[in-house]
């Protein structure tokens, strides 16, 4: 038994230390927003925050974690620019089938808290890790753009 | 006697051309100081070289092509503010060791890029204070045999190919060079 932090809750899980944090949170935690994609962080499907830091949950054992803070997408919605990212990708129909795009607002959030007038270079740096075979990519680029000139 | 006047300074010329055309060759590949050829023969390895890079971004692979997910240096040469190297890089190898991971995982800062320094230009670099991260003869024989994150080249997992020399051969050629003085 371990307990991790998770959305601002103590969560002790049943896990061995090794296992994947991805795995602890959509199979102890239920917590199914962050998806498996390629299982060894080269698609960024998995991204999640640990203390505020995009990181791949699908290659992070979860003993690895301690004390830091870990936020899903189930409560980016509880930071003010996760709910603006979450309204934008809405507001212009950003996903196509969608499967990435949970990893892609919490890289899309890390990055518009870091810098709040991103370029297309630094968005193309910050957002290069996560993969979207539908190629929505110049999508995510006009909702970022959006939140930063019209929002922040 | 007419030939041999022509013969002789034509040998001399292609003679001399040779010293010039190995001292060239020479510069380029071979240290001028013997204790510090293995040591480059080591560094040269795509698992160092891949991180003391001069370039804005990491490489990978003993093909040393550019880092995929097109990664950056970054400000602090550990990726960009928000896609930094311990997204993916743990302090140690995944389980299956398809992605590398030891503490500190990044890149060299630019001062110690070692790309295309042939090896007397890479053994002045290297004991540069104002390069190397103000590091003294013994700080670097520390550095070099102590670190976690040299280390794992020795260890690198997977199919991953190492250096030329073992560790512990590597730590008593650099001890070596060290005593010396660090000759180039």
């Amino acid at each position: 038994m371990l307990t991790i932090q998770v959305n601002g809750v103590a969560q002790t899980v049943d896990a061995p230390e090794d296992k994947p944090l991805l795995w602890v949170l959509r199979e102890n935690l239920k917590l199914t927003g962050s998806k498996y994609g390629c299982g060894q962080a080269l698609c960024g499907a998995c991204t999640v925050h640990i203390d505020g830091q995009p990181t791949r949950s699908c290659v992070l054992p979860v003993g690895a974690i301690g004390n830091k803070a870990v936020r899903t997408v189930e409560d980016i919605r509880n930071e003010h620019i996760g709910s603006l990212v979450q309204n934008a990708w809405r507001e212009l129909n950003v996903p196509q089938c969608g499967y990435c795009q949970s990893g892609q607002i919490m890289a899309a959030t890390a990055l518009l808290k870091s810098n709040s007038a991103p370029s297309d270079q630094d968005i193309d740096r910050a957002m290069s890790g996560n993969i979207c075979r539908c190629g929505t990519y110049p999508r995510i680029r006009k909702a970022i753009h959006k939140i930063a000139s019209e929002q922040l | 006697m007419i030939t041999a006047h022509f013969t002789k300074p034509h040998a001399l010329f292609i003679c001399a051309a040779r010293v010039m055309l190995l001292a060239l060759l020479s510069s380029t590949a071979m240290a001028q100081s013997p204790l510090f050829q293995p040591l480059y023969e080591v560094l040269t390895h795509p698992r160092c070289l891949n991180c003391h890079t001069k370039t804005e971004f990491p490489r990978q692979g003993d093909e040393r092509r550019r880092h995929d997910q097109l990664v950056v240096r970054g400000a602090d040469n550990h990726g960009a503010p928000t896609l930094q190297c311990a997204a993916c890089h743990q302090d140690e190898n995944v389980a299956d060791d398809a992605v590398p991971g030891a503490p500190h995982w990044g890149l060299a800062p630019l001062s110690m890029a070692w790309e295309d320094l042939n090896a007397s230009k890479l053994c002045i670099a290297l004991k540069d204070l104002s390069k190397n991260g103000n590091r003294s003869l013994s700080d670097l024989l520390r550095h070099m045999s102590e670190d976690e994150l040299v280390l794992w080249g020795w260890s690198p997992g997977a199919n991953r190919t190492t250096p030329p020399l073992s560790q512990s051969e590597f730590v008593d050629a650099l001890t070596r060079w060290v005593n010396a003085g660090g000759p180039c």
